[in-house]
C-alpha cells in the first residue's frame, strides 16, 4: 500500500511540475473564465431583472460558470498530456517500471486536482474580491471549492480517457469543443425554469453540469440547499466513477504489458 | 554497481511471432543469447526488430511462441522480466519539461530506489554517461545525443542484467554514437550485462556484436559473428599494386599461392584469399621475393553483402514494410 501511494504521489508530482512549467498551458485557463466572467457578470445584468431570477447580482449568478470552463481546461489539459506519453513513449517507459496502471491513472489525476485547486481558490478569491457573496458562509466556500476540485478530476478523468483512447494529443483538442457544448447547453446563464425554448430546457434538464452548476450556485445565492447539493456531490461522483472505469479500461488497451 | 542476480541468463526464443491484423511482423524466430553476450538484431525498418523488442520487454503479448528473458516467461512472469531488465527503446521518451536530475529520481524512486542509494546512483549514472553538467537543464534543451545519453542512464537505474536498445544511434552525430558504442561495449566487457541491440547500420553490428542476427520481413535469415557471416559469402579480396609496373606478372605467379584471380583495377592484381594466407603471408612473401608494392588492398565482404547474399536486396535503404 505504501510503494501504491508513493508511485501515485511520484506520477502526480510529475503531472503538476510539467503542467506548471509550461506557462502557456496553465495561464490562459485561469485568465479566460476570469475575463468572461468579467464581461458577462456586466453584460448580461439586465437577466437579474427577469421575473424569478433567484438573485440580483449576475457575478454571483455567474462565478459557478468559471469553475466549469476550468474544470474543462483541466480535462483537456490531462488528457493532451497523457496522449503526448503515449505519442512520445513516455508511457512504454512508466510501464517498464514496477508502477501500477492504477497508481498511474490516480497520479495523472493527481495533476488535475492540482491544477483544479489551484484555479478555484483564484477563480473564488477574484470572485469575492469583486463583490462576490457566499450565502452559505465559509464553510459553504469551503464546499464551493471541494465541488470544484471533485469536477475537475471528473473532467480530468474524462480527459484521460479521451487521451488513451485517441493516443494524440490533436485527437483531444478535436473532442474539447464537444465537452464545451455541454456547458453551454446547460443552465449556465439563465435559471432552468427561466429558459423558455422547450427542447433547450430539457436538455439542460437531463445535462448533468447544469447540476454541478446548480449546486455550487446554490452555495452562493441560497445558503444550504440539501437538494442541489445532493444531486451535485452525487452526479460527480458518478462523473468520476464512470470516467475512471472508462480510463482504467482504456489503459489496459494502451499498456498492454504481460 | 552489483551485477545483477540474474546474470547468469540470458534470452531464449522459440517459435516467438507477433500479427498484427494481416500482417505477420513476427513470424516464429527462434534466438540463443548469452549471458554477457552483445547481440545485434539487424534488419531494414519494418523487418520486425522493434516489435520483437517490444514482446521481450513485456511491452507486446506474442501471439504465438514463447521466450524467456533472465529465465522469466515473459507473458506469464512480465513484472519479473521488467525488474531484470533495462529498455531504451526506438525514441529517447524524455519528457521536455523535466530535468535530467528529476528523470532519473522519477525513474529510481518507481523501482523502489531511495535516499543516499538514490543520490549516490544518480551521480555516478550522471557522470558516467556525461550529463553531470546538465543535470539540472530541462530535457527541451539538450541536444539528440543529450537525449539518448540519460535514456541509457535511465534504463541503467536499476542495474538490470539485461538491456535493451532499440536503434540506439539513429539519428546521432558520429562523435555521439561512438560514444554511445563505447559505453554499451563497456557494460558488457566490464559488468557482464547482456546487451540485445537492435538497428539497421551495419557498422554498429559490426563493431559492438558478439553475435548478429539478420531479420528480414520477421524472418531471421543469417546469424551468427560477424567474422563468421562475412566468411559465409566469401572470403576477402588482396589487391596489389606493384611499384614497377613490368613486375605485373611476377607479382600474378606470387599471389596465385594465396588465392584464386579475380577482377582488379588496370596495373594491379587481386586475388581471393583461400583461407591458407592471410594478408601478413603476403606481405611477407612479397618481402621474400623483393617485390616492391606500391599499394596493398584488402577488401573485407561485408554484413550487406551478408544481407544481399541472403535477401536478394541491399540493406541500405531497404524497406521492409
Amino acid at each position: 500500500m505504501r510503494v501504491f501511494a508513493t508511485q501515485v504521489v511520484l506520477i502526480a508530482q510529475r503531472s503538476f511540475i510539467r503542467t506548471f512549467r509550461q506557462p502557456g498551458v496553465w495561464i490562459p485557463p485561469l485568465l479566460f473564465p476570469l475575463m468572461l466572467m468579467a464581461v458577462n457578470s456586466n453584460g448580461l445584468r439586465a437577466a437579474t431583472h427577469l421575473p424569478g431570477f433567484p438573485t440580483n447580482s449576475f457575478l454571483d449568478f455567474f462565478l459557478p460558470f468559471s469553475f466549469m470552463q476550468g474544470a474543462l481546461f483541466a480535462s483537456a489539459i490531462a488528457g493532451t498530456d497523457l496522449a503526448r506519453d503515449i505519442d512520445t513513449g513516455f508511457l512504454n517507459r512508466l510501464a517498464l517500471t514496477p508502477v501500477r496502471g492504477s497508481a498511474l491513472l490516480l497520479g495523472q489525476i493527481g495533476g488535475a486536482v492540482g491544477l483544479g485547486a489551484v484555479q478555484a481558490v483564484v477563480y473564488l478569491f477574484v470572485g469575492l474580491i469583486a463583490g462576490v457573496h457566499v450565502d452559505a458562509g465559509a464553510a459553504g466556500a469551503l464546499l464551493i471549492l471541494v465541488l470544484a476540485v471533485l469536477i475537475a478530476v471528473g473532467f480530468g478523468t474524462l480527459g484521460l480517457w479521451l487521451g488513451l483512447r485517441t493516443g494524440s494529443g490533436e485527437g483531444v483538442q478535436a473532442q474539447f469543443p464537444l465537452l464545451f457544448f455541454t456547458l453551454f447547453i446547460s443552465s449556465m446563464n439563465l435559471p432552468r425554469n427561466l429558459i423558455e425554448v422547450g427542447w433547450f430546457r430539457d436538455i439542460a434538464t437531463v445535462n448533468p453540469v447544469s447540476y454541478f452548476i446548480e449546486a455550487l450556485r446554490s452555495l452562493i445565492i441560497e445558503g444550504w440547499n440539501a437538494e442541489a447539493l445532493l444531486l451535485g456531490f452525487g452526479l460527480v461522483l458518478g462523473l468520476i466513477a464512470v470516467a475512471m472505469a472508462l480510463a482504467a479500461r482504456q489503459l489496459k488497451v494502451r499498456m498492454a504489458r504481460t | 554497481m552489483f551485477l545483477n542476480m540474474r546474470a547468469g541468463e540470458g534470452i531464449e526464443v522459440e517459435g516467438l511471432a507477433r500479427v498484427f491484423k494481416d500482417v505477420r511482423a513476427v513470424d516464429g524466430i527462434d534466438l540463443s543469447i548469452r549471458p554477457g553476450e552483445i547481440y545485434g538484431f539487424l534488419g531494414p525498418n519494418g523487418a520486425g526488430k522493434s516489435t520483437t523488442v517490444h514482446m521481450l520487454t513485456t511491452l507486446l503479448p506474442p501471439t504465438s511462441g514463447r521466450a524467456t528473458v533472465a529465465g522469466y516467461d515473459v507473458v506469464r512472469e512480465g513484472a519479473k522480466v521488467r525488474s531484470v531488465i533495462g529498455a531504451a527503446l526506438q525514441e529517447a521518451a524524455l519528457d521536455p519539461f523535466l530535468t535530467g536530475r528529476e528523470h532519473l529520481r522519477l525513474q529510481a524512486s518507481l523501482h523502489s530506489i531511495h535516499g543516499e542509494q538514490r543520490t549516490q546512483l544518480m551521480g555516478k549514472l550522471l557522470d558516467r554517461v556525461g550529463l553531470t553538467f546538465a543535470a539540472d537543464r530541462k530535457v527541451r534543451t539538450y541536444s539528440g545525443g543529450m537525449k539518448r545519453r540519460l535514456d541509457l542512464a535511465l534504463a541503467l537505474i536499476h542495474d538490470p542484467a539485461i538491456l535493451f536498445l532499440d536503434e540506439p544511434t539513429t539519428g546521432l552525430d558520429p562523435q555521439s554514437r561512438t560514444a554511445l558504442w563505447e559505453e554499451v561495449a563497456r557494460l558488457a566487457r566490464e559488468e557482464g550485462v547482456t546487451v540485445f541491440l537492435t538497428t539497421q547500420y551495419l557498422e554498429e553490428a559490426d563493431v559492438l556484436a558478439d553475435r548478429v542476427g539478420i531479420i528480414d520481413h520477421g524472418h531471421i535469415v543469417a546469424e551468427g559473428t560477424p567474422a563468421q557471416l562475412k566468411a559465409e559469402i566469401g572470403k576477402p579480396t588482396v589487391e596489389v599494386v606493384p611499384e614497377q609496373p613490368q613486375e605485373l606478372e611476377r607479382l600474378r605467379g606470387l599471389l596465385a599461392r594465396f588465392g584464386t584471380e579475380t577482377a582488379s583495377r588496370p596495373g594491379a592484381h587481386a586475388v581471393q584469399l583461400d583461407g591458407h594466407g592471410a594478408l601478413p603471408e603476403v606481405i611477407r612473401a612479397l618481402d621474400l621475393e623483393g617485390l616492391r608494392a606500391e599499394q596493398i588492398n584488402l577488401h573485407q565482404p561485408t554484413l550487406d553483402d551478408v544481407f544481399l547474399a541472403k535477401t536478394g536486396r541491399s540493406l541500405e535503404g531497404a524497406e521492409s514494410e
